[in-house]
């Protein structure tokens, strides 16, 4: 994770030396200059590439958004065959299967972190962190592999015991119950998202949990505090901000993320609040039908790529905006 | 001082507090949230441990020397088969991207740090990589699929090394520019006090110093891509025989071809899925752990 853990501390702006004497530096200024250039050139890259994708995405979408108007966001109506394309379900099950993950996958990764920095002997923290850098490295399509053959049918039968067990308990039954159960649905591609935030939650809290101050958790201990309430006396409080904005991150990751997803969501447009349904996410219907896809069918696929574009980006700038200004309160970088 | 020290005053503080008698609810609690932080961690690694030994066990029933140098069958249901076509892909179209994302995402960076001097321009550079960073990956599929794919009407391997470039960039200029920032100002005070001029200094003082560490961030960022398929579903398309040519015909890589075949009934095409996710495993985790060993060996010589 090091694009994530690095450091904005700057070193000064050092002062090139002024060259030597005009007639020697003509070539050397030229050739500065335009190397000075050239790195800007591929610093506004990134700006250009983003300002691009929105432009031309949005171009792309404009037939599908303007036949459809609103409905494109708040219908539920996606029958490509009569051409009506409400994209209601997909951002619906975009949202269900990232709450999902966040809501499974954030205890377990502030856990993981709090086990790095204050629970796990020194000489075992590093061996943790290189297999949690493992499950980094996990292609999103083996997750999915994996899901699809070993976990979505183990999964299907806890479901039904599940489903057995709360059919008559009020609330639950209206998430858990219902009769109906499939392996892949909105829960399984939940877990397997909760799996893939995990790294990138756990290691940013870590960083988090690593700048509170040992004075201030020397003090909780010293007034005879267990570790339990040293740790929220001191670690968390102290590193709320940080995690929130890691929380985001991690939401950022599980919207977008694509393969796993449309393996495992069970690929059907419905809307519906039993979590052992099948249904679909914005990034899983663009990989399984864009291929199929064209004239407004295709212009609508794209559309729903705007849509989880912009969700995405307002998502990342939150968790950015976050993390700088805790960045800048602790004086660490993340 | 760092901050994760207070490890031996904070044992010794513990075991006082044990010993001075703290009541048994708190000790409960204390042991039950511990408990809890160690089956986080088992909730994480034990699932990590069940796919590993099932890529493993599946994987093997096929993988092997014919596995990595047959063409992929193109029925569906024929048992056997290899994925020769979709190796030379990966390598080919990540390949590609590692070059064109590599050098500019140094020369971003080398703005950023170099340049920039964190001034305004700079720190919106610097963010909008970390914004970049996190657009789906199917976004920048989308993306090279309506600038480059319906321009010049054709899937290729080169479309799918763009839209991987684009994953890669923003990786990329995070990990050299946290890198560039770990090099001493000294080196380079001391290459302008030769009379050096600012890129030649640039390129031969302060790129050389930080070469390990960006290394390691550009291999993490290649693994990263390796194993990404969501970029490649509308650029490359898919191909049955080894194609060398990144810029004429469609293409395939192990992750696409996982995708297609994970889905299908067929006996034959399991098969094929887990040996190729064996087979990107491979690829991805001897990417990491070399990134792992170059940013070891850096940290062993400062």
């Amino acid at each position: 994770m090091a694009a994530l853990t690095d450091t904005s501390s700057s070193p000064e702006a050092v002062e090139p030396p002024s060259p030597p004497s005009r007639l020697v530096a003509t070539r050397s200024v030229v050739a500065d200059r335009g190397f000075q250039f050239l790195s800007l050139g591929c610093g506004l890259l990134v700006l250009v590439i983003l300002a691009l994708i929105a432009i031309s995405s949005t171009g792309k979408a404009l037939p599908a958004f303007r036949s459809e108007g609103f409905n494109f966001l708040f219908s539920k109506n996606w029958n490509p065959g009569d051409n009506q394309f409400g994209g209601l379900a997909f951002i619906y099950g975009t949202l269900v299967s990232s709450a999902i993950a966040i809501v499974v996958g954030v205890p377990i990764s502030l856990g993981i972190a709090l086990v790095l920095t204050e629970v796990a002997p020194r000489r075992i923290r590093t061996p943790i962190i290189y297999v949690m850098d493992l499950l980094a490295a996990v292609p999103s399509v083996v997750f999915g592999l994996w899901g699809l053959e070993v976990l979505a049918p183990k999964l299907n039968h806890r479901y039904g015991q599940v489903n057995d067990v709360l059919r008559h308990v009020p609330v639950l039954n209206t998430l858990f119950g219902g009769g109906q159960h499939e392996g892949t649905s909105f829960f399984t591609a939940g877990l397997i998202l909760a799996l893939m935030i995990i790294p990138i939650v756990s290691s940013l809290s870590r960083s988090v949990f690593a700048t509170v101050p040992a004075a201030q958790k020397e003090a909780a201990l010293a007034l005879g505090a267990t570790r339990w309430e040293m740790i929220r006396g001191a670690v968390l409080p102290y590193g709320r901000s940080g995690v929130v904005g890691a929380v985001m991150l991690g939401l950022g990751r599980a919207m977008g993320e694509t393969i796993a997803v449309a393996l495992l969501i069970g690929s059907n447009a419905e809307i519906t609040g039993h979590l052992f349904r099948s249904g679909d996410s914005m990034a899983g219907v663009i990989a399984n039908q864009f291929n199929e896809a064209t004239g407004t069918f295709q212009s609508a696929l794209i559309g729903l790529g705007v849509v989880l574009f912009a969700i995405t980006i307002v998502v990342n700038l939150g968790a950015r905006a976050v993390l700088n200004r805790s960045e800048r309160r602790t004086g660490t970088a993340l | 001082m760092s901050a994760t020290t207070p490890d031996a005053p904070a044992r010794v503080a513990l075991s006082i507090a044990s010993a001075a008698g703290v009541s048994p609810a708190r000790r409960l609690r204390n042991g039950l949230a511990t408990g809890a932080m160690w089956f986080a961690l088992a909730a994480a690694l034990i699932p990590l441990g069940f796919l590993i030994y099932y890529v493993l066990r599946r994987g093997t029933e096929i993988f092997g020397l014919h596995f990595l140098t047959s063409p992929i069958p193109v029925s569906q249901r024929v048992i056997g088969g290899g994925m020769e076509p979709a190796i030379v892909g990966t390598l080919l179209i990540t390949g590609m991207a590692t070059l064109i994302a590599v050098p500019l995402g140094v020369l971003g960076a080398v703005y950023i740090v170099e340049y920039g001097a964190d001034n305004r321009l700079a720190r919106v550079i610097r963010f909008l990589a970390d914004v970049m960073a996190g657009v789906p990956s199917i976004v920048m599929g989308l993306f090279i699929y309506t600038i480059w794919v319906v321009r010049f009407r054709h899937f290729t391997g080169f479309a799918g090394s763009l839209a991987l470039a684009c994953l890669m960039l923003p990786i990329v200029i995070r990990a050299t520019e946290s890198m560039l920032r770990l090099v001493p100002r000294e080196l380079r005070e001391a290459s302008y006090a030769l009379g050096t001029s600012k890129s030649r200094t640039i390129l031969t003082v302060v790129l050389p110093a930080a070469a390990g560490g960006i290394v390691s961030g550009c291999l993490l960022a290649v693994a990263r891509a390796a194993g990404e398929t969501a970029p490649l579903l509308f650029t490359i398309l898919i191909v049955f025989k080894n194609n060398f040519n990144l810029f004429k015909g469609t293409n395939t890589t192990l992750s696409a071809q996982i995708f297609t075949n994970a889905n299908q009934p067929y006996v034959g095409a399991q098969q094929r899925a887990w040996g190729a996710a064996l087979t990107l495993l491979l690829i991805v985790l001897t990417l990491s752990v070399l990134a792992r060993v170059v940013s070891n060996r850096l940290t062993a010589r400062t």
